[in-house]
Order: C-alpha cells, then sequence, then structure tokens
C-alpha cells in the first residue's frame, strides 16, 4: 500500500459521510473532541446520523452544533447532564436515545475493534439496561452485551505520524483509541502531524494500523467547561 | 432552627474520607463527592481515581498551571500527584469492573434499606444519564453514598424502597448526609452516627425502617 492516510483538512476527510451514517466521536465533555471534524458535519447537507458519544456536545457547544440542527436521528451516549439541548430532544421524543453505563459503553466499543462477539457484566443488573438482555450467573448476575461499532470514526489527538501513529495528552485519551479500533473509516484530526519516526514507537498511545485518515487540524478552541483553581 | 445543627458539606467530607485506610483508591462522583480530592491530606497517600482516565488526581491546580486537557469527570480543571497515570476508557473501567478501586464516593436521589441506589434519572422531568455510576457501584469494593437528607420537597431520601429507577441493586454500603452516617443492614437503616443534637426523629425515617 502506497496510498497516503494524510488528508489536507476536515472537508476533505469527511468527504464520504452521507446521511444514514453512524458516527462514532472522541472526547469527554468538551474534552479532547474532533473540532475540525465536528465543524464539517456541521456545514454538511447530512441528516438521520447515528452519534455515538459519551456526552453528545456539552454546554451547548461541540456536537450540540449538529443537534440544533435536527441531522442526529439516533444519540447512543452515557450522560446528559450539562447538556440541556440533548436532554430536551430526547424528553420530547425528537431523537432517538440510547443510555449505556459508562463502562459497559467503552468496553463495547472495545469489543467491536477487537474482535470479541460479547461479553457478560454485573453493569446494569436489575435496572432498565438490563431489558431484554440475557442474563447468566456467575459469582454474579451479569448481563450478555454485544461489540458496538459504527462506520466512521471522528476522534482528534495531540500529535500522529503519517502512518496514523497517535499520541494522546493527559485525560484527552478517553474513548478516542477504542473508537478508532471500532469503526470501518477511523479520521483523525491532529494538533501536530510529524513524519514517521519522531513518536518514540514506546510512546505510540494507539499504533496507526487502526487509522485511515489523517489531517493536521485548526483552529482549536481548546475549551475549558469548568474551571476551578486553587483559592 | 433544624438547619443549625446539620454537617456542613466539609463535615460530611471529612466523615467519608474517615472510611479511607491510608493506600487506598478512591472514584469521585460528580459534584459534592469531589471535594473529597481538595480536603484529602497529601500524607495519606490516596490515589483518586476520576473514570474519564487517571488515577492520581490531587486537586485543583494552579492559575498558571491549568490544561483543558486535564480535567475530571465532571469536566473540571485538576492537578495530580507524583506517580498518576493517564489511560483510556476501557482501562479505566477495567479498573473499576475488575474490583481494583476500594471505594467509590458518589450523590443519590433516594438509597432504600436495601441498599438499592436511584440517582440518574426522573422519568419525563429529568434524564442526567448513569455515565459511570452503574459500573462504579458494581465494581468499586465499598460504595459511599454522600447526599443531602432531604429532595426539595422535604422528603427524605432514605426510603423503604426505591421508586426512581435505579442505578444498581443492594450495592450501597455507607450513605453520609447532613444529619449522619447509615448503613442498609437487614433490611433496615443502621444508624452510624448523628450529627450533633440530631435526634431520631429530626430524620423523618419511618421508625421501622431504622434498626
Amino acid at each position: 500500500m502506497t496510498t497516503s492516510k494524510v488528508f489536507k483538512n476536515a472537508k476533505e476527510a469527511t468527504f464520504d459521510i452521507k446521511s444514514n451514517s453512524s458516527i462514532m466521536s472522541g472526547g469527554f465533555g468538551l474534552c479532547g473532541i474532533p473540532e475540525n471534524c465536528i465543524d464539517a458535519l456541521s456545514e454538511m447537507d447530512i441528516n438521520e446520523l447515528t452519534i455515538i458519544s459519551n456526552n453528545i456536545g456539552n454546554s451547548g457547544r461541540g456536537l450540540v452544533k449538529v443537534l440544533r440542527q435536527k441531522k442526529i436521528k439516533k444519540a447512543i451516549c452515557t450522560y446528559i447532564g450539562g447538556n440541556p439541548d440533548l436532554e430536551e430532544q430526547i424528553l420530547s421524543n425528537q431523537i432517538i436515545s440510547e443510555l449505556i453505563p459508562q463502562g459497559t459503553f467503552s468496553e463495547r466499543i472495545r469489543a467491536a475493534g477487537m474482535g470479541i462477539r460479547g461479553f457478560y457484566t454485573p453493569t446494569g443488573f436489575g435496572t432498565m439496561v438490563a431489558d431484554g438482555k440475557e442474563i447468566k450467573v456467575f459469582d454474579k448476575p451479569c448481563l450478555l452485551e454485544l461489540p458496538l461499532n459504527a462506520d466512521f470514526a471522528i476522534i482528534k489527538a495531540e500529535i500522529g505520524d503519517h502512518y496514523g501513529n497517535l499520541w494522546f495528552k493527559e485525560t484527552a485519551r478517553t474513548f478516542s483509541p477504542l473508537m478508532a479500533m471500532a469503526a470501518k473509516t477511523t479520521i483523525v484530526e491532529v494538533e501536530k502531524l510529524v513524519n514517521v519516526g519522531e513518536i518514540k514507537p514506546e510512546d505510540i498511545h494507539l499504533p496507526g494500523i487502526f487509522v485511515q485518515r489523517i489531517f493536521e487540524g485548526q483552529n482549536y478552541k481548546n475549551e475549558i467547561e469548568f474551571l476551578k483553581t486553587e483559592n | 432552627m433544624l438547619e443549625n445543627k446539620f454537617w456542613t458539606k466539609n463535615e460530611m467530607i471529612k466523615k467519608v474520607i474517615s472510611y479511607f485506610p491510608n493506600g487506598s483508591s478512591v472514584n469521585l462522583g460528580i459534584g459534592l463527592p469531589t471535594l473529597v480530592a481538595e480536603m484529602i491530606n497529601e500524607d495519606l497517600n490516596i490515589f483518586i481515581q476520576s473514570e474519564n482516565g487517571v488515577l492520581g488526581v490531587k486537586g485543583r491546580p494552579k492559575k498558571n498551571e491549568v490544561s483543558p486537557t486535564l480535567i475530571n469527570a465532571g469536566k473540571e480543571t485538576i492537578s495530580i500527584k507524583k506517580g498518576a497515570s493517564f489511560f483510556d476508557s476501557a482501562l479505566s473501567f477495567g479498573m473499576i469492573r475488575g474490583g481494583h478501586i476500594d471505594f467509590s464516593v458518589l450523590g443519590g436521589m433516594e438509597v432504600d434499606v436495601e441498599g438499592n441506589l436511584a440517582n440518574w434519572m426522573v422519568p419525563g422531568e429529568k434524564i442526567t444519564g448513569m455515565g459511570g455510576a452503574m459500573d462504579l457501584v458494581n465494581g468499586a469494593k465499598c460504595v459511599i453514598v454522600v447526599m443531602n437528607h432531604f429532595t426539595k420537597k422535604g422528603n427524605p431520601k432514605l426510603v423503604k424502597k426505591c421508586t426512581l429507577p435505579l442505578t444498581g441493586v443492594k450495592v450501597v454500603n455507607i450513605i453520609v448526609t447532613e444529619l449522619g452516617v447509615f448503613k442498609p443492614v437487614e433490611n433496615k437503616f443502621e444508624i452510624v452516627e448523628l450529627a450533633n443534637k440530631i435526634t431520631v426523629d429530626d430524620l423523618q425515617i419511618e421508625k421501622e425502617l431504622i434498626k
């Protein structure tokens, strides 16, 4: 394969995202979100999207832009607190939502990328999350959970090389490497794109084999949701 | 005034911290529990985990050390201590689900005598989502719920049977409110401790529910 994974910008890297696509979007709240790809989605004439993301944006920002454009048909997420736009669309039945416990969410995405066909977890037993799921008793009752995959993953890393090897900063890693493994096409935006060899092999958090497209993003806001400092 | 006898938030958090042996690992929920990170004595060598992928949370950063990529699960800026580590969400929840976290401290809307917890939605009114709470209550070795004793309507949150959608079944070990410390034991609430001058009547919990 000599085809380059490097794209010029978000618009070019997201060219084949269409209506009805399922898209995983990395980050936690507004931390580590793929800002450029989200902006690209907001500018595309597409709708009926399934978005798989921990928060689907927060505090009116991030994916909330796409949410407000009514482009999202289904939201698969773990937490809604801090996202009044999403809560309102769910309570008024404008959007289909699937709320998943965060550990199950992570592991289902990981399983999809790792070839695991299902796993049992005690999380959610005796709650609404267990509705309709197979239960098997080990040391305690557990639910069968199945892999969660997607057509696309849009994620952000701090540094990436031309092969797609990635390095994430601090707590910005969250779901991004898992989503990269689970999606058919993974589109990565980085603060800094470097040549192959510039990231030390032992420092690579995600090997480039899981990445199909990469570009150096621009105009990052890297917004802080709740600034708290020492008194 | 009953309120004058209540523990303050700081006093409630001190009660929570008193349960941590030296060297334990602790996950903190969003809201009141995050105060633990600010109040804990550094000599205790507690490792605080936040499920968004950090073990070794210290407290608040200095103004010139704030980083938008260094946050806790409440999306607040934090600092870290020596020996801290970062990881992805699958590893983070493996740490939780795998039984490697000693204490989970989280908020509650209702706790009942069986130790059932509800804290993620009020049908038709409010959905916050469960986030990591369902994994935490099933994975941590000890679950401490720290919450206001009464709802906004003035009803006690310690109840016979939860009516809101559950977060976990038979998972709560300790409850800390501004009125006291309680344990769900044998389908009753055992009173471990009451705040100064608080009486059993002040709790407004049905008498037959108190051990």
